[in-house]
């Protein structure tokens, strides 16, 4: 029969097969956006890393990049607007074995969810962060973000943001994360390999990726499409291992500097203090005698 | 999660003279609690500061986080993780935890809230009773949910009811309030605690099928579905968002219909077996107090005065006060020519009282608004004014 | 017996709490057949200015469990004994750390009055913080409704650190046998 001629390609299994949950797929991410690609990133590094996937948890907050934890078939959690952070936490220190992601965009991680970000650094959880940047809400329709660069016009901005930004990687380091990069979601291998170390690093460990979003943040910026926003981010990027943390920010039409900024070996974390005061509280009972 | 034998060191077998809030600590480490994650706020720091020495020494964890909201986060997630988990606060702690008791809800994840209530709205009173909050425990996340919470009336009862609270969350997956008040958070009496033997603690259902199959939202017949610990392969999936079996978001009404009306119904058709009342000097009573918490052992001293005086007087008193008592209020509506309800607050159980007594007798509230429990003269006036 | 309400009183740092919660739990644990509810100030206020925590003792079940109307009132401090000799029910007892309070024609309606020099008396053992250890001998010594020597020295050998156990017995011994009536 006619039809059977018609099968000429042969179905291939996806690399990624199994480890994207059956029937989620085809994703609710624009054409154009990157995190279609940040998702298949993400579960490349998870293998590669070498971690045992049945200890992977993702835990995300709200937003388009929230939506990544739904469709990773690890442990996956998608939580409220903010709040992945401390889930995460919770998450972590009940097995010390655990690797705990936590994947969000820019607003969930650092306006709503700022306070737990800042903390969660300085009190060393060991968990991965994983930050995509699209510079606005796009979820909600692209309002100004706590990363929306002064000049940059949004829905709530329809004059121009005015605010100054976070500078990410330098508030993550400067409350205290172990590990902490930047990259263009146009450099998938440096992503990669980052994700990697991030997510065999012990203690906290921050990667803050700058995602292309046409629909919400490059129509009103005179980036429309994600090619040239993934065009821009290569006229901008700038590689600078090692760079200070404080040189790092971003404004309208100047330079991206990308790269490893921080990487420190050994320092306790979370988890370990915790394990430390459980010595403490056995060894103070045993000295009690009595209860 | 696996079943691990009580340790000795978690039930501290003996008398005791203690505080409501060292007994809740006390009761959570009895009942298996082995995280805390919460936030200093008068009248519940007690119960933070005693489970922070206590909860090391049983090989749980104890973490002080940046507020409310990063603590009841944290004790869901310490929950996936295997762990009964626990927070304690008062109420405008409690008012910012709502974002993620909601959560708790549609994820249905068991963990504990203590909230020692103080007088409101706002800062209100920090260091002086109210019973205020017991609404804001029905209602106060957004959505329909059915939640559970326990009033406890003495000390002895914060632990008790605490483990119950525990029992509770593990049985039917959900965040249960224990709902407490200043003056049993820091009033000071004997505290039996039991042989570990007779402690009861009952354990969240888990799955057994294999992993490939697993539907971590198919409930049970007790609408109850069995509940998957992170890393044990099951891949759990789980969304605040309205969600099928599977645990994938679907937006739609029908979704929507029968996700949410089976989270309140796992609680509603199993009200028999959440509902705890203590009735007393009940039986040829022609007048009743309605009370819960501490107003409660007030109302039952003015049943004891009124008593003296020839008042055939009698008191419902509400241990389980979500669910709602509708039936056992209704009963004695039938039989009693008046209902009072004495609470710290300005008629929150009274009107729930007057809903389930559907007309059938009259029922007055007599309310303080936060500060001082009542005399038991205050309430002794309105049964001799009947 | 009947409901009793007992308040310590005095400034912070005298170890105000400590009277009531070895009192209250002498009672709860070790005597027969009582019940005892202690509750004490709270917040800014217990750390300095006038402390107090009562203890309200009865054979029934105690419903309301602060103190209204005291029985006893047991004072270490002028701010504290202002602060509540009101609340001194008119045919009370009182028991005042002489050196540290001055009577007011409040106290005419008490019962009896009974005097210590409880600060000086610690001193003598070398530390003021055993005075109220030394009132609470002295009110042992001259009550029977509160509660036994026996409960209360069993107490203090549990709740109080064991170095400092033996000084302890030594004031509440001291304060007992001090008999100055006023």
């Amino acid at each position: 029969m006619a039809e059977e001629n018609i099968e000429l390609i042969e179905s291939h299994d996806h690399p990624l097969d199994g480890y994207l949950r059956e029937g989620r797929i085809p994703h609710i991410f624009c054409p154009g956006c990157s995190l279609g690609s940040i998702t298949t990133v993400l579960v490349e590094a998870i293998l590669e890393a070498g971690v045992d996937p049945k200890k992977v948890a993702v835990v995300s907050g709200i937003g388009c990049t929230g939506r990544i934890a739904g469709y990773l078939n690890f442990d996956s959690f998608h939580t409220t607007h903010g709040r992945a952070i401390p889930f995460a936490i919770g998450l972590s220190v009940t097995d010390p074995d655990r690797k705990v992601i936590v994947v969000s965009g820019d607003g969930d991680l650092f306006a709503i969810g700022g306070n737990h970000f800042i903390h969660a650094a300085r009190r060393n959880a060991d968990i991965t962060v994983i930050c995509v940047n699209n510079f606005n809400y796009g979820m909600t329709g692209g309002q100004v973000g706590p990363t929306s660069y002064v000049g940059q016009f949004q829905s709530t901005t329809p004059y121009g943001t005015v605010e100054e930004p976070f500078n990410l990687p330098d508030l993550a380091a400067s409350c205290g994360a172990v590990y902490v990069a930047r990259w263009t979601a146009l450099d998938v291998r440096r992503v990669k390999d980052s994700f990697v170390e991030a997510i065999t690093k012990k203690g906290f460990s921050f990667v803050e990726v700058l995602g292309s979003c046409p629909t919400t943040y490059g129509r009103r910026n005179q980036l429309a499409e994600g090619k040239k926003i993934l065009e821009y981010f290569k006229e901008k990027a700038v590689l600078q291992h090692g760079m200070d943390t404080k040189k790092v920010d971003i404004e309208k039409d100047g330079p991206m500097i990308v790269g490893k900024f921080v990487d420190i070996e050994d320092k306790p974390t979370l988890t370990d203090h915790l394990l430390e005061i459980q010595r403490k509280g056995e060894a103070a009972l045993n000295k009690g005698g009595k209860k | 999660m696996s079943e691990q034998k009580i340790l000795p060191r978690e039930v501290l077998t003996g008398e005791h003279f203690t505080t409501g809030n060292h007994a809740a600590a006390e009761g959570a480490i009895a009942a298996g609690c082995k995280f805390f994650g919460g936030y200093p706020i008068t009248p519940s720091s007690e119960i933070a500061e005693h489970i922070a020495l206590r909860l090391p020494q049983v090989k749980g964890h104890f973490v002080q986080f940046e507020d409310e909201i990063a603590s009841i986060a944290s004790i869901l997630g310490a929950s996936w993780g295997g762990y009964k988990s626990m927070t304690a606060t008062s109420g405008p702690g409690y008012s910012l935890m709502l974002e993620n008791i909601g959560l708790g809800m549609m994820t249905e994840t068991p963990c504990v809230i203590v909230n020692v209530q103080r007088g409101g709205p706002s800062t209100g009173l920090p260091t002086l009773v109210g019973q205020q909050d017991i609404m804001q425990a029905k209602w106060g996340s957004h959505g329909d949910y059915e939640p559970i919470a326990i009033t406890p009336s003495t000390v002895q009862e914060c632990f008790d009811l605490t483990i119950d609270s525990f029992n509770f969350a593990e049985k039917y997956r959900l965040p249960v309030t224990v709902l407490m008040d200043e003056a049993l958070g820091h009033m000071s009496e004997k505290l039996v605690i039991p042989k570990e033997e007779k402690i009861v603690r009952v354990n969240r259902k888990t799955p057994t099928g294999p992993p490939e199959e697993h539907l971590p939202y198919l409930p049970d017949k007790d609408l109850v579905p069995p509940m998957a610990t992170a890393s044990s392969g099951y891949r759990i999936m789980t969304t605040g968002l309205t969600h099928d079996e599977r645990g994938y978001p679907v937006i739609n009404s029908e979704a929507q219909e029968k996700l949410v009306k089976r989270i309140n119904d796992k609680i509603r058709l199993n009200k028999d077996k959440i509902i705890k009342v203590e009735e007393y000097q009940l039986d040829d009573a022609d007048i009743a107090f309605v009370s819960f918490g501490s107003s409660a052992r007030v109302a039952k001293g003015a049943v004891n005065r009124a008593r003296k005086k020839g008042i055939k007087a009698g008191l419902l008193r509400l241990i389980t006060i979500w669910p709602f008592a509708d039936d056992h209020i209704e009963k004695l509506a039938d039989q009693v020519k008046k209902i009072i309800v004495p609470e710290i607050n300005y008629g929150q159980i009274t009107r729930e009282v007057e809903r389930a007594a559907h007309g059938k007798t009259e029922v007055k509230g007599v309310f303080k608004l936060g500060g001082d429990i009542h005399l038991p003269e205050d309430i002794l006036k309105e049964i001799e004014r009947s | 017996m009947s409901r009793i309400e007992v308040r310590f009183a005095g400034f912070g740092g005298q170890g105000i709490g400590l009277m009531g919660r070895l009192v209250g739990e002498a009672v709860s644990l070790y005597e027969k057949n009582k019940n005892s509810v202690m509750t004490q100030s709270y917040g800014p206020e217990s750390r300095g200015g006038a402390s107090s925590s009562d203890v309200v003792i009865d054979t029934a079940d105690i419903d309301y469990p602060k103190a209204t109307e005291l029985d006893y009132f047991v004072v270490m401090s002028e701010e504290a004994y202002d602060k509540y000799i009101p609340k001194l029910k008119k045919g009370g007892i009182l028991f005042v750390e002489e050196n540290l309070v001055s009577l007011d024609e409040h106290a005419d309606k008490a019962k009896k009055i009974y005097k210590i020099p409880a600060t000086k008396i610690a001193e003598t053992l070398g530390n003021r913080i055993f005075a109220n250890i030394v009132m609470l001998g002295f009110v042992c010594a001259n009550t029977k409704d509160i509660v036994s020597e026996e409960s209360l020295i069993e107490v203090m050998k549990k709740k109080i650190k064991a170095r400092f156990v033996e000084k302890n017995l030594i004031a509440f011994q001291k304060g007992k046998e001090h008999s100055q009536e006023g």
